[in-house]
């Protein structure tokens, strides 16, 4: 699970330092500046994104590591309540675990399999929304008819049932192992049609455009036509709608794992810590399930806000 | 109308047939139903009988065939894990989430669209603000994380409601309901609270959208330069127009929250379908997610039909818009 981090995309700097000073001076960067909501936002994602990134080294305690827990620290209170340990900030679990450490690396997995997700379905329905708004005929009616029935469904739905199936097909003993990939796709799988048929809007119109005859007419192979000329023009949407269903698949990768169908106990997520704190609510130690609950409440949020505020940003149109 | 209700109709059967193709491939080649139902023991000869006897060995499509017959009658075999037939299963625990379902709904429309009219005319009101950001938390709140707050508020700390199951339970038949007892309403609280949350937000973003365009339309000018007293206006003239819209959604909605009556369910431990899904899922028992899904399925394209035919029928410039095509 430790190659994950790899995969989690960081913010890039555009390279040259003219596109800097023009980044820095284009109306975007002035409404996002304008708006303190928005910037609140995005420092309260990039602290989640560091923090998870940098879990092993920012965390007090390792919650893995068997040697450093102790179950004589099990279910210690918050700092501030009677019988705290000040090197529990947030409380300990019932086998001793640091609840703070356990939101870092449950940020990590949660946010893993948030950005991971929403990048496949972002592949697979651009590449479908291409192809269909492209080549047109039989092959956009299949697609779009795919897409049009499984949008009459709850994403959510659509996920449980897939994730259902894939744990069928993988059997008893591999289930935990591959419960990241398996979680990964099931998802992808639910979010792509949103993708797909935006990219096959405005494939639409490019498709009559001159530049799209004229590289056609020089015969260049539909395929590259498709990647090299029509993507570039109409990927600016994706980038909004990616942001938007980030926090929904954050969400529904912490139901799924709430629900008992998502990411073991053993590597536990935001939405697992909740689900083993569920159980100790009644006995008063609220904290197991509140802090990270809190933690996966304001990530959503935030991401949530950025995400509007990017939608309204590239669209001045709307409202 | 009658080509767009045949066409419509057609639509909806294929959508059917689809769903239940993937219940089929389901049922038959994930995991061998054989091997869930017999011991270790059976030797390899019962084995074989015991699938002649199910029909195994028939062609595929005969096999799919005798599938949507028997699913036609809501005959899906028996549970992996409680040896039960899985109609009997789905039946019994039918009226717990259709009732939740349903009271959730009402309330969300009972309160989000009052919601949405106040915030849609007092558009910079201190309240309105304050119904907006409660609605942004609302969206971004995962629904388990909405019960497990109200469970540690009114359940843990104050103790006023019950945290799960569905209180007294009065049988009416076949059909169980939890409306007639005291102990049933207070238990129906928070889960319908949980359910209804989302949709309230959802309803009440719609009424306010719907209102801040309606009022700037020309008959509302008009209807203020006739003299017409502001309440008559607000209610009788802009409400009645926003609502075509909101009873669509809500109607569409109306299979979402069955849908996320999974998760609640599971929070509040309510002896519904969806949580009886969700076990299947985890111990996958697969004729109950077979039976599942073609039902839900049966649920969302059953709506969708009558919202799209209600739609048509009611609003004209729809039926003018088909015609020109």
């Amino acid at each position: 699970m430790t190659t994950v981090t790899d995969k989690t995309p960081d913010r890039q700097e555009p390279a040259a330092p003219g596109r800097i000073a023009r980044v820095l001076d284009s109306d975007i960067f002035h409404s996002f500046w304008r708006s303190k909501v928005t910037v609140l936002s995005a420092f309260i994602t990039l602290l989640f994104i560091i923090g998870a990134a940098f879990a092993p080294w920012l965390a007090p305690h390792n919650p893995f590591d068997l040697a450093t827990i102790s179950i004589l620290d099990a279910r210690l209170p918050p700092i501030g309540m009677e019988y705290h340990d000040p090197s529990y900030l947030l409380g300990t679990d019932d086998q001793g675990r640091d609840v703070f450490s356990g939101i870092l690396y449950g940020a990590r997995i949660s946010l893993a399999v948030g950005f991971l997700s929403v990048f496949f379905a972002a592949v697979v329905g651009v590449l479908l929304g291409l192809i269909a708004g492209y080549v047109g005929g039989k092959v956009d009616a299949i697609i779009m008819r795919i897409a049009e029935v499984q949008l009459t469904f709850p994403a959510i739905l659509i996920a449980l049932l897939v994730d259902g199936v894939a744990r069928a097909l993988v059997g008893n003993l591999d289930r935990e192992r591959y419960a990241f990939w398996i979680l990964v796709f099931s998802i992808a799988l639910s979010f792509w049609v949103q993708f797909a048929r935006t990219v096959r809007g405005s494939t639409l119109v490019e498709r009559n455009k001159e530049y799209v005859q004229a590289a056609r007419l020089i015969g260049i192979p539909p395929f590259l036509i498709m990647i090299r000329h029509v993507l570039p023009n109409v990927i600016g949407p994706v980038l909004v709608i990616a942001t938007i269903n980030l926090g929904l698949a954050v969400i529904t990768e912490a139901t799924l794992s709430f629900l008992g169908v998502g990411i073991p106990p053993t590597q536990p997520s935001l939405g697992t810590l909740v689900r083993i704190g569920n159980d100790f609510l009644f006995s008063g130690e609220w904290w197991i399930a509140m802090f990270p609950g809190c933690a996966l409440a304001i990530l959503v949020l935030a991401v949530n806000l950025l995400g509007d505020w990017l939608r309204d940003a590239l669209n001045p149109k709307l409202r | 109308m009658l080509a767009f209700t045949i066409r419509r109709l057609l639509q909806a059967v294929l959508v059917m047939l689809v769903v239940a193709l993937i219940s089929f491939t389901l049922f038959r080649f994930v995991g061998d139903p054989v091997n869930q139902m017999v011991g270790v023991e059976t030797t390899p000869e019962q084995r074989e009988a015991l699938r002649e006897r199910l029909g195994l060995n028939d062609p595929v499509l005969v096999q799919f065939g005798r599938f949507i017959t028997k699913a036609a009658r809501f005959d899906f075999g028996t549970s992996y894990q409680f040896r039960q037939p899985v109609a009997e299963l789905i039946g019994r625990r039918l009226p717990a989430t259709l009732e939740l379902s349903f009271v959730s709904a009402v309330l969300a429309l009972l309160v989000g669209i009052p919601m949405g009219v106040y915030t849609g005319l007092h558009r910079d009101s201190w309240l309105s603000k304050l119904f907006l950001s409660i609605s942004l938390i609302g969206i971004s709140l995962p629904t388990f994380f909405i019960g497990i707050l109200l469970i540690f508020v009114f359940a843990v700390t104050l103790q006023w409601l019950p945290s799960f199951g569905r209180g007294g339970v009065v049988q009416l038949g076949w059909w169980s309901t939890g409306l007639l007892t005291w102990s049933g309403i207070k238990a129906l609280i928070l889960p319908a609270i949980t359910l209804g949350l989302f949709q309230m937000t959802l309803i009440m973003r719609l009424v306010r959208s719907e209102m801040l365009e309606v009022i700037r339309t020309d008959y509302i000018k008009f209807a203020r330069a006739r003299g017409l007293r502001e309440r008559s206006i607000n209610f009788r003239h802009a409400l009645k127009n926003t609502l075509v819209p909101v009873i669509t959604i809500t109607g569409l909605q109306l299979g979402s929250i069955i849908a996320f009556a999974i998760i609640t369910e599971t929070v509040f431990q309510w002896p519904g379908m969806g949580l009886l899904f969700l076990q299947a899922v985890q111990n996958v028992d697969i004729p109950i997610m077979a039976a599942y899904l073609m039902l839900i399925a049966f649920l969302f394209v059953t709506i969708n039909l009558i919202v799209d035919l209600l739609y048509f029928r009611v609003d004209p410039r729809l039926r003018v818009e088909r015609a020109a095509h």
